[in-house]
Order: C-alpha cells, then structure tokens, then sequence
C-alpha cells in the first residue's frame, strides 16, 4: 500500500493541473476567443443595458406580455435572509418544483392556475406547458400552442388584432434542428422584445 | 452391450416408509446445516414456530392460519430430508445386494509366502500384503492381486454377469475383487486394500451416499443458491419499514412464507438427491466412480480417447471381398477359399466361409463325406488349407503363398496383380490373404477390420455433443487413417505405444482440454491416471483400477460414451432444477405482495393475476405449492433431465424453454389450483 | 408518442452503434500501448508523468497490487477534495464568494465525485465557487472515469489471459484514459457546447434588469469545460442545480443530442475493446446487443407513459398533446426528456434534463428500475462493462449446467470462487439499497427530507438510495439531502456500491487470470449468438426484479395504481 502513495499523490497533483487548471482555463481561452457572445451567457443588450439573456427565461406577469411556463425557483427572502420565498425565474438558484404526479400541491396548483386560463381563454383547451413548472425553473420557452393560447388576452391588453400576434408568433416559431431534434419553441423572451417594436402596450 | 442393473421402482414401497422415518430424523441440525437453503428455512420455521406458542397464550389472531402455514414451513424442510433419503434408500438398496457378499469370510493367509501352510484370520482383519490361499467354492476375503495360480471366477456379485473370468497371475488380469467366488482352482493372492476399504467397502458406501463429498460444482452451486437466499433476506427484511412508512404492519409469519416462498428451496432440497441419483445411474451403468468429481469431470469432457480394438472395430477381422487373379472367376475363388476354411475354426475362418454363402450362395460342405485332409496353420508354412479330391489349396499371407508358388511353379508363376491388389487392401486397412490352388494363384480374400455396428453414429453424436474422438491403435498409420475414416472418428494415434498415449494425453490436456480414455493393462495406469477421467476395466489389473477415477464391471470401453452423458446429465438436472427454483419466484410474488399488503394499498390486488380467494388462501396456497413441487420433483431429480446428443444451442434453448418458461408458468397454474382447493374445503 | 420522437431515438441509437467499432477500436489501441495520432503530441507527456511518479509503465500488476494503487489514488482523491471543500472560502476564483461547505456535506460531496457518483446534495450555483468546481469536481470527473476505465480493462484483461498472475498497470491505465481519451474528447466536445451556447468564462454572475423591469441575477461560470467531461465520463454532476435542464448547461436539441451521445460513447465502445482483446468482437457485440435490448425496452416504456400525461391533468380539461410537462423543458419535449432519463440512468450518469421526481409513476419507475440492475446497461464508463461481465458470469453459471457441462465463459471455467466473489458484488447493491430505505422510511430524520407524501415519498427515499448505490447520482430531487442523516448515509451507499462492488470484481479478475483456458466446442454453450443474449437479459431482469420487486410495488405501482383512480397525497 505505502508504495502506492508516491505514485497516488504525484499522479494526483499532476493530472489536477492538467484537468483542473490547463483544460479549463484553456476552453475558457479559446472559447473566449472563438465564441464571445455564446461563452458569455447570450446576453441581450437594450439601450446599452443587459436586459437578459436569450437562453434564460424571465417572469413576465403583465396581460400584455407573453407568458413562459411557471417556475418554481426561489430566493432569499429581502425581509429575512435565513427564509426563501418563491422568487419564479431566480437565474441563480435553477430548480423544478419537484412535485410527484399524485401530489396534492401538485393538482391544487394546476387547478388554480387553470382556471385563470380558462377565464382568459375559454375557448381552446389549456396547453400544458402554461400549468406545468419546468424542469430549470428558467426554460426560455414555450410550445407554439401555447403562444397561441395567449393571444386573446395579449390582443385585449395591447388592442392588436389576433392576426397579427399570430402571424408573429409564427415568425418566432424555431422548428426541430434539421426538422429531427428537439420540439418547435418559441423563445418568450424574443416574442415579448418582438411584441414591443411592435407596439407599446 | 451393457448390462444394466434394474434399476428399483422410484416410489418403492419398501423404500419410502424408511425414507420417512429418515426424513424426520434428518431434522438434526448438524444434518441439516450440510444444506444452506433448507437448513435457513427451517431456522426460520422454527422462529416462526416459537412466534406461534407465544400466541397460543398471548391474544395471538388467526391462530388457524398460522398454524397452517408452519405446518407446510415444517413440511418443505421434511419433503427436502425426504428427497435425499429416497435417493439415498435407492443407493442403500443397490448396496443391500452387495452387501450379502460381503458376510464373514474367513481367510487362509499364508504362515510364510513360501509355505503352504496357513492359519484362519476373519477377513476383516486382513493387512495389506498378507497373503491368502484362495480354493475352489472359497470366496476371494479381499482386493487383491494373484501372485501365483489360474482360476475361474464369479464375479456376479460386483457384475451382474453370470459368465465367469479367468484370472491369473501376471500379465493384465491378476486383480481380484473381494467377495468374488473362485469356481475352480487354486490361487494365491497378495491382499492390496485393507479390511473396510475394499473396492466393494468403497462401492458400498458411494452407493449408499455416506461418503458422498461435495463435488466443485455443487460446491459453487450452493454458494450461488445461498447467495440468492441472502438477497431475499434482504428482500424480506425490509418489507416491515416499508409497510410501517405506509402506515401498517406485516405479520411475521406471513414475512416468513414470503421468504421460504422465495429461496430457492426447490432445488436446494433436491441438490443432493440429484448428485447420489447421478451416482447411483453410473452403478446401474456397471460403472463406479470413485468420487463425485470424477462423474462431474465426465460431463466436461473434451477428447475421448479410445482403443481400435474391440471398442471400435469388433476384436476380429472378416472377409469382406474376394479379389481374382486375371483369368480366374469369382466363384472359383469362393469355393476354394471356402474348402480351404471350412476347418478353419478361427473367428477369420469362419467370416470366409460366411461371405462365400452369402455372395456366392456356396453352401457349406460336410466335411466328413468330403474325404479332405486339412492342413493346419503352422509357424514354419504360415499358410493352412485343404488337400482334397487332388487339389491342393492353400492360403495364408501374401509372402508365404508367393514363395510357396514360386517354389512350384517358378518365379514368374505369380502374377503381378497379386502386389497390386494386396497393396490395395493395406490402403483401405484389411489384411490381404493370399489363396492358391497349386501352382496358381487364385486371388486374394479381403480382411476387414469391421467398424462395429453403429458406432459411427455414436462418434456423429459425440461431435455433436463437442467431444473429439481420437482412436489409438497400433496398426501403421495407412492402415489407421483407413479405419479411422470408416469409424468417422476425429483424429487417430497410430503405431502407439503407451508413453505415446500418456503424451497425447498431456498434450491435450495444454491446450485446456478435459481428456477420457479406458484401460486395462498396468502400462495404461500412467495415462489412465494423467487422464481427467479414467475408466479402467474390471478386468484389468490392480495397479489400472488404482490408476483410474472409475471402474468399468463389464469391461466395456464404448461405455465411456454413456459415462459422459451421465456425467452431463447431473449437471443438467442441476441447471434445470436450478433455472425452475428461480422462475417460480414470480408467480409466489404476485400471489403474495398483494395479499400482504392487502390493508394497506387495496389496490395493489391489481397484482392478483390468479385472482386469489382471500389474502390468507394466497400466502397459504403458495406456500403449498413451494412444498408440495418438492414432492413432485423428485423423479425428476432421480432420473435426471433428459440428455439429447446435440449442440449445447439447441440443448440450452430446449431446457430454458421447458425449465424457464415452464418454471414461470407452471406455479400460476399450480398455485390457483391450490387456492381454489383451500378455498373449497374452507381451510381459511 | 409521435413518429418525430420514435426518429430522434432510432437516430440516437443508428449512430451510437455506428461509433462503437470506431471508439472501441481506438481504446484497444490506446491501452495495448500502440501507437496513435495522438502519441506525438501527449507521448512525451504521458513518459513524464510516469517519470515524475516514479512508476514503470513496463511492469504490471498482480490484481492485488492493482487494486490497492487504485483505493490508494482514491483515498489521495477523496482527502484532497474533501479539504478543498472545506477550505473552499480562502481560494481563488470565487467571485460570489461562497464560503466552506458544511462537514457532512463535504463528507457526502467529496465521496460523491471520488466514486463517479456525483450525486449533488447541494445546488452547484449557489454552493460552489469557480475554483471548486475546475480544481475539484472537474478533476474527479475525470480521474474517477478514468478509475472506472482502468477496472474494467482489469477484469477483461483476467478473461482475455491465460495462467496469467498480473492484470495490467492501475497507473499506465489512469494516465491514458485521462490523457489519451477523457481529455481530447473533452475538448472537442466543449467547444461544440460552446458554440450551442453554453458559458465558459470565469465572470461574476450578470445582473440583468428584465423587460418588465425585474432584477435578474443570471449565474456564469467555466460550464462548458465541466459538463463535456461530466457527460463523457458519466459522472452526471451538474454545473448547476437544475443539471442539464438548466438552460445553460443544455441550450439546445443538438447540444442535447451530443451530450447523451457522450454518455454512451466510452460505455458501448468498451464493448467493442472487450471483444477485441479477448479475440471476439462478437462477444463485445453480444454484450452490446444485451444493453441495447435493456436499453430500448426501458426508453420505450419511460416514454409511453410520460406521452399519457397525467390522467388526473387530463380529467381538468388540460391539453397534454406531447404528455406530461411537470418538470420538462419545452425544448426537449417528452421524447428527449425520456430519452434522456433512460440513458443517464443506464449509465451511471446522473445528469437530468426533466425532473424525474415529476415524471408519471411509471415514467419514473423506468430510472429507478434502469439503476436497480446494478447500472449495467452500457453503465458507468467501466462500470458498466465489468458489472454486465459479473452478470454474465452468473448467467452462463446456470445456462451451463443446462448444456451438462460445468459451466466457462470465453474458455474460463466459472467455479466455486467466482461464484462466491461475484455473488459478494452483487449482493452489496440489495443490502444498502434496501437497508438504507428501510431505515430512513422509520426514522424522523429520513422522513424530514421528503417533498412529497404517501408512496411518492416512499419512491423518494427508495431513488435516492438506489442512485448513491448504484453511483448514479441522479435524484427524486424533492428530497432535502443536505441534512447530516442522508449526507452520511448516502456517503456510505455510495462507498458501498462503489468500492465494495470492486474489490470482489478485482479479486474475480485475478482468478480469471490464473486460470488454464479451454477452447470452445460444439457442447460448449456460445455467448455470442440471440440465446445468450435473451438469458443475459433474462437473468439481470429476474436477479434485480425478485430483488426489488417488493419495494417498488409499494412506491411507484402503488402510485400507478392510485393515479388511475384519481387519488391524491
């Protein structure tokens, strides 16, 4: 056993700097380099401000805006730092609300949500993706159908006509990569700035 | 071919009441622990027995079902005891007729070996090296070998074969069977086992199982077996927790049928039945194995070494084809071979006169009216034949009969075709034998070594089983490769001398392979002993049946080939039984899980496929039919799996299918049975 | 199910059998000590490290000097990166200034990586600084992939050698596999995440100000680097708390598709070097085709019952047209999610891209069941191929009694001591998974940590153990880990799974080795062909179903069952 010790501890320290110090800092370099806009979180910038990122959803809330799905992240609570409060689409605590399928809190909470949806919409069965919480808390997306569902209200709230919101949602359709990988999404982020040149609400 | 002993009926009248009574006394805890399977399931049926009478006087519940399903715990532990004292009663039966043999004998040992004075010693005080005068009627007192002497003797008892044999001093047929009978003359015989481990002692005590060893492969079978106990252990152990997470509580004793229900009880109470079953078929074979090892060994066989004569060709050479000389017509040549062998005695003789009638339709002659003179074999004229009505016929090999033409009729009196045609037959591995008729050579007799009867297609099974036959002989190697071909065996060793077959053996050995060969003689005893399964005949000497890991009573080295499936077949009837253990799991899950758990998650009865009565009558009737399988295993496990001579594919596929599938399927069946039955009569 | 999804998965799995020859070939070459293209540029680099080391990289070992290099370099690991952790406040790169971990996480984390586990008790955002996560998690990702290589090239090496007393060089198999495997590949496979989005930069976390005005601090951090060694050596620890569902650490459907291909890439070509050095691919292949059939069967399953939704959604009127969303992101859908939980599970992996604790009962009972079976199919980089040779050893046990021959596999015969070492390997998994749940479904403590109720909970407490066992690493990640109890009894199932799996293997290895080979014939069973193939899977789903069949009838069939009849916890 003793003399692997030499050999344990010397591997040891020489692979971590190969792996823990060169490779990253050289990925880092490179990427750096190679792919700025990507290595640096796909920041969005407006008016010189960075208003997020395209890969990281946020919680819009206004009538006028599209929905993303529900997050269930958290955060400190600004009264009491030993406390969390749900704080939906925190980018810096990712997590999914973890409910099982027969789970009380689980139904309770889709049920509620589904009824403010169907007041909203009462014409087309609720999608999905608008009751359920992501996996990350912070998915950018949502199913076509699901911007779909929300144009009724997005129409009254900014008095467009439905034709044109879906006419939109149609151009910020992004199908499956190569017409194979994945599902057709829709980046909410980039609707909503989309919706704003638009007009304003 | 072989004589098998019968073999006794498999639920014997007179076997099953000891067997019983041995079940139970089999209950001894020193016994039990032999076994990990059944020596756990009886711990904890007597866990679950003591659990019990404490209810008796507490305010225990379902006092009626409980003692239900312990009486059946108690009833696999007895069924398994049960199962291993029939296979052991069948041994102990075969042993019973050895057994007489072996009364008292009282023995003449020699005052000194010159002397022919002796004094009486009770043969089970014999010590090695005494030597004992053995006359005719006395009973041989023990093993040994004739150092002086010749006699006739019976050894029906070891054999079963009434025809007595010669033995005597020197050469390969001095060894002597205790408890054999001399039936003439007188021989002195040096005692080489001492009183207790006779060859018969030993016969006697494999049969019966006392000394029956663990073989490797069982060895690694119950550690497997003990390994899936433990799993189930913890299997079981934590279903408490689980029920006390939702909100119940199991029974110990219905914790108890679920475990008994899933370790692999059905073969673990039938594994050593199977292994004294597999011994005992050897026996019935007239085979004995020295250990256990030796039949496992059997059924890994790679390379069967085999002896041309007398196991692959008959011991003797026959006429199969007369070849004329140019100008001569067959039938000329068949009547004066046929003149010429009437007299002939000799197996070759006869074969002629044989293939004359047949071919030529020549009847046999009768010799008295014929007024012949015969003349017989010589050394100095290495020809016979016949004088009669004035021709002279002769035959013999081909040298004697060309010189002895010559000499009459002058060197060029022998036509050349005589060569060719002998050379022709060399090839084709007879023997030529020259006929002539004067001066005149007639033509040749063509003498086969004749492949025994389908032995052809016992070595097309062997290659099917993966076995390669090699057959050792000591014809030239033209000769050889002929009859090899002819046998369809794999691969020969010709013009072999014993140290060549000790290093074929060795040779085989290096590459891996598993090597079986049978013997007699005492320079086989260094192969036989090399080998990894050695069949030495009974009839060969001492230091052979030393040298060999089984014994063959009937002499018969094509027996080698039913020794390897029997040593295939235990290991098959293992598996088997072993694959059939595990898959009947399934069905005892689904018929308990959801009885037990029946308060708790009444929906879990979705998992009822049988649609079992009652929680109770499920957990009752597949602890049944875990017992009760026992029972009705057990032929199958005396007379083993059924072994096919075909590749291990269709083998493995065939088995898995009747003991997989089946092992799934059949406790579904079997189990609603019983629960309709229990729930007829209203046990619970 | 939709056609589209069924495509995505035959693509998967069209190509993953397509790179398994080619992997499998050049791990053949690498670890023979052939020459590569790779041995100009790293040749000098590899004699160095020996040199440095003091090892002979001509001298083998017997399998019990293998084994101890191999616990000693761990033992250096599991010590160095428990340190780290502790000291994590006073070292560099650290820019949100997280301060130490706790001892018992520590304790659970360190143990964690060290046995290619990687299951995470805590969030990676908010717990670790950049330099913990390069300097630590990502060098353990490494090397214990690289551990897990070497062990399994050990035990083939004992089948492939004849009366053989030594199984290679636990050193000479660490550097290449890091050096010649793990580390290129990485590479490439950084800057193809990279280029799809994912971060690599070594910035504080980006406060943003969101389109409805909103404060949104956005975490950043050297991802890429760490997820491509994460996939690649299946260890499955996640950047951050969401794993490879966060948005960063898996931005898109391509970037998806290479990091499921990276977790079996090393798994399914090990197949193929293991057939090459013991003379047969097809062996490897028959190994391959056993995983693959586990494998399909299970994607199957986990995605027909995740596309039925949730019946009790749809009895509210909810439109679920691609199935259950709960804990799904849109852009992977039920197909990718499925196939994603499949194949991490399979492996050894660990990484999620949906959260399996929301999956449907069934849905989530496939992970659960996929771990159960000892994380055999195609399995952990190593473990997965010396844990399916273990299998087969059992399974060619009793075929080869019913074929009347003591039973051998590639020309090894299978005796009393293989039996006994693998049935102790074995049996570890059943004693601390089942041992585990039973205890913590008693105590307080194991019942604080649950998010749900009724046999939901149950199925919590029984995945979490089954992940640290089967060093997963995956979780119902409702459970709240981060408390002393599971820290430390999860830190003893993985120890448990991990090294105590081993060292029977090892021991099995060396007795292979020793052994005189028999060539094959026609009544020796082959193992190459559909019958072996069909009883290998028979045996590893009849071992572990009768196994675990109890406990998992009373959390997810339970939960099925209760879905159906709308009842709720």
């Amino acid at each position: 056993m003793f003399s692997h010790i030499r050999p344990a501890i010397v591997l040891f320290v020489l692979l971590t700097l190969l792996t823990g110090v060169a490779y990253p800092l050289a990925m880092t370099g490179a990427a750096q380099a190679l792919f700025p806009a990507q290595a640096n979180g796909s920041l969005i910038t407006k008016n010189g401000h960075i208003i997020g990122s395209s890969l990281i959803g946020q919680n819009f809330v206004g009538d006028g805006y599209f929905h993303g799905r529900l997050s269930a992240t958290s955060g400190a609570d600004p009264t009491d730092a030993s406390k969390t409060i749900s704080s939906p689409y925190n980018a810096a605590n990712s997590v999914g609300s973890n409910l099982g399928p027969t789970s009380k809190a689980l139904l309770d909470r889709v049920a509620a949500d589904t009824a403010k949806l169907k007041a909203e919409n009462p014409n087309a069965l609720v999608p999905a993706e608008l009751v359920t919480a992501s996996g990350s808390g912070l998915d950018p997306h949502i199913s076509p159908e699901s911007a779909l569902f929300q144009v009724p209200r997005i129409a009254r709230a900014r008095g467009l006509n439905e034709q044109q919101l879906q006419a939109l949602i149609g151009v910020h359709t992004d199908g499956r990569w190569l017409g194979l990988l994945g599902e057709p999404v829709v980046n909410v982020l980039a609707l909503n700035l989309a919706l704003d040149a638009v007009g304003k609400p | 071919m072989t004589t098998q002993k019968n073999a006794p009926a498999l639920f014997d009248r007179a076997l099953i009441v000891p067997a019983i009574r041995d079940a139970f006394i089999k209950l001894d805890p020193r016994t039990l622990a032999r076994n990990p399977v059944i020596f756990i399931t009886a711990l904890v049926s007597l866990l679950a027995t003591v659990l019990f009478v404490h209810d008796i006087f507490g305010s225990g519940q379902n006092l009626l079902f409980s003692a239900q399903v312990i009486i059946w715990l108690w009833f696999t532990v007895l069924f398994a005891n049960f199962a291993e004292a029939i296979a052991e009663g069948r041994g102990k039966a075969q042993a019973a007729s050895l057994r007489k043999t072996q009364t008292q004998t009282i023995a003449k040992v020699l005052v000194s070996p010159g002397s022919d004075s002796t004094r009486n010693v009770p043969a089970s005080q014999l010590k090695v090296g005494d030597v004992v005068l053995v006359r005719t009627g006395d009973l041989i007192p023990g093993d040994g070998e004739i150092i002086e002497g010749v006699a006739t003797v019976d050894e029906s008892a070891i054999t079963g074969e009434s025809a007595p044999v010669i033995r005597e001093s020197g050469g390969d047929r001095s060894a002597v069977t205790g408890g054999t009978r001399v039936l003439s003359d007188v021989i002195k015989v040096r005692i080489t086992a001492a009183a207790g481990s006779s060859f018969l002692d030993r016969m006697i005590s494999l049969v019966e199982g006392a000394s029956r060893k663990k073989t490797p492969n069982e060895i690694a079978l119950n550690i497997l077996l003990a390994g899936m106990s433990l799993i189930f252990v913890f299997a079981t152990a934590s279903i408490p927790s689980f029920a006390t997470y939702a909100g119940g509580s199991i029974s110990v004793i219905v914790l108890v049928a679920l475990f008994v229900t899933l370790i692999p009880t059905t073969i673990g109470a039938l594994l050593s039945a199977i292994g004294i079953a597999g011994m005992n078929r050897l026996v019935r074979f007239n085979v004995l194995a020295m250990s256990g090892r030796a039949v496992e060994a059997a059924g890994d066989v790679d390379v069967l070494l085999l002896d041309k004569t007398g196991t692959i060709t008959l011991g003797n050479r026959q006429a199969a084809e007369f070849a004329v000389m140019p100008g001569v017509t067959e039938a000329e040549l068949a009547d004066a071979a046929q003149l010429s062998s009437l007299s002939d005695e000799t197996p070759e003789g006869r074969s002629v006169v044989v293939l004359a009638k047949e071919k030529y339709g020549l009847r046999g002659r009768d010799l008295a009216s014929l007024n012949a003179r015969f003349i017989p074999f010589t050394a100095q004229t290495r020809m016979s034949g016949v004088d009669i009505d004035g021709r002279v016929i002769r035959k013999g090999a081909i040298d004697s009969i060309t010189e002895y033409v010559q000499r009459i009729g002058g060197q060029h009196a022998v036509p050349k075709e005589l060569k060719e045609i002998a050379d022709r037959i060399a090839r084709a591995g007879g023997t030529p034998l020259a006929v002539a008729e004067g001066d005149r050579v007639l033509g040749v007799i063509y003498l086969k070594d004749i492949v025994k009867g389908g032995i052809r297609e016992r070595f097309a099974e062997l290659r099917r089983m993966g076995i390669k036959t090699v057959m050792i002989t000591g014809d030239n190697p033209l000769t050889a490769a002929a009859i090899a071909a002819e046998a369809g065996v794999d691969d020969f060793l010709a013009q072999a001398k014993p140290e060549d077959k000790l290093a074929l053996i060795r040779k085989e050995q290096a590459e891996g392979k598993l090597v079986a060969m049978c013997g007699d003689g005492t320079n086989d005893a260094p192969a036989l002993a090399q080998a990894d399964v050695g069949v030495a005949m009974q009839t060969g000497t001492q230091a052979a049946r030393e040298a060999g890991n089984m014994v063959d009573l009937d002499s018969d080295p094509t027996k080698l080939i039913e020794v390897v499936g029997i040593g295939k077949q235990l290991l098959m009837t293992r598996g088997a039984l072993t694959t059939f253990s595990i898959a009947n799991d399934v069905a005892k899950y689904f018929a308990i899980i959801p009885a037990m758990f029946a308060a708790i998650y009444p929906q879990l009865n979705s998992l009822n496929l049988m649609h079992l009565a009652t929680p109770q009558s499920a957990i009752l009737s597949a602890i049944i039919f875990n017992a009760l399988i026992i029972i009705a295993l057990i032929p199958l496990a005396l007379r083993g799996v059924k072994y096919r001579p075909v590749g291990a594919g269709p083998l493995l596929a065939r088995n898995l299918l009747v003991y997989g599938v089946g092992g799934l399927v059949a406790p579904f069946i079997g189990i609603k049975l019983i629960d309709l039955a229990i729930s007829a009569i209203g046990l619970v | 199910m939709t056609i589209n999804g069924w495509i995505q998965i035959l693509i998967y799995f069209a190509l993953l059998t397509a790179l398994t020859r080619p992997v499998g070939g050049y791990l053949y070459r690498v670890f023979n000590g052939e020459r590569i293209l790779l041995s100009r540029p790293l040749g000098w680099l590899e004699r160095g490290f020996y040199r440095c080391a003091g090892v002979d990289s001509q001298t083998e070992q017997s399998w019990i000097s293998y084994t101890l290099a191999m616990l000693a370099f761990n033992l250096v690991c599991f010590v160095a990166l428990f340190l780290l952790l502790l000291a994590q406040g006073h070292l560099p790169f650290n820019p949100q200034g997280f301060g130490a971990l706790t001892p018992d996480l520590a304790f659970n984390t360190a143990i964690s990586f060290v046995t290619n586990t990687n299951w995470q008790s805590y969030g990676g955002e908010t717990t670790m600084s950049y330099g913990t996560q390069m300097l630590g998690l990502t060098v353990h990702n490494f090397v214990s992939a690289a551990t897990g290589i070497g062990l399994a090239l050990a035990l083939v090496r004992g089948f492939a050698r004849r009366s053989a007393s030594t199984i290679g060089n636990f050193w000479v198999d660490l550097t290449r596999a890091t050096l010649y495997v793990l580390l290129p590949i990485s590479i490439v496979a950084a800057l193809f995440l990279i280029w799809q989005g994912m971060p690599q930069n070594l910035s504080a976390y980006t406060n943003a100000l969101t389109l409805e005005g909103v404060k949104q601090t956005i975490a950043q951090g050297p991802v890429a680097s760490q997820v491509a060694i994460k996939m690649l050596g299946t260890n499955g620890g996640g950047f951050f708390n969401a794993n490879a569902a966060h948005p960063f650490e898996n931005p898109t459907a391509l970037s998806n598709f290479l990091q499921i291909l990276l977790i079996f890439l090393i798994p399914a070509g090990l197949t193929n070097t293991f057939g090459r050095m013991v003379k047969s691919e097809l062996q490897g292949w028959a190994l391959y085709s056993a995983m693959s059939v586990l494998f399909l069967v299970g994607v199957a399953t986990c995605y027909w019952a995740e596309s039925q939704g949730n019946p009790q959604l749809t009895t509210m009127g909810i439109s679920q047209p691609i199935g259950n969303m709960e804990g799904k992101e849109t852009r992977f859908g039920v197909a990718n999610s499925t196939l994603f939980a499949t194949i991490t599970t399979d492996a050894s992996c660990g990484a999620v891209n949906a959260m399996h604790d929301s999956f449907t009962p069934l849905g989530g009972l496939v992970p659960m069941v996929n771990m159960m079976l000892g994380e055999v199919i195609f399995g952990g980089v190593g473990a997965g191929l010396y844990g399916i040779l273990l299998y087969a050893l059992i399974a060619v046990f009793i075929a080869g009694l019913m074929v009347g021959r003591t039973p051998e596999y590639l020309g090894k015969k299978i005796e009393a001591r293989e039996i006994k070492l693998t049935m102790l390997a074995i049996l570890c998994l059943p004693l601390s998974i089942l041992g585990f749940t039973a205890v913590s479904s008693v105590l307080s403590q194991g019942l604080a940590g649950l998010a749900n109720t009724g046999p939901h909970g149950f199925s919590e407490m029984l995945y979490a153990y089954t992940s640290a066992t089967a060093n997963n690493g995956s979780a119902f990640a409702g459970l709240t880990a981060n408390t002393p109890f599971y820290n430390v009894t999860l830190g003893i199932a993985m120890l448990i799974g991990r090294f105590a799996f081993i060292v029977p293997m090892m021991a099995t290895a060396g007795a292979l080795a020793a052994k005189k080979y028999t060539p094959p014939s026609a009544g020796t069973f082959p193992t190459t062909g559909g019958l072996f193939i069909a009883l290998l899977v028979g045996v590893i789903v009849i071992v572990g179903g009768l196994t675990f069949f109890p406990a998992i009838a009373l959390g997810p069939i339970v939960e099925h069952l209760a879905i159906l009849t709308g009842k709720a916890y």
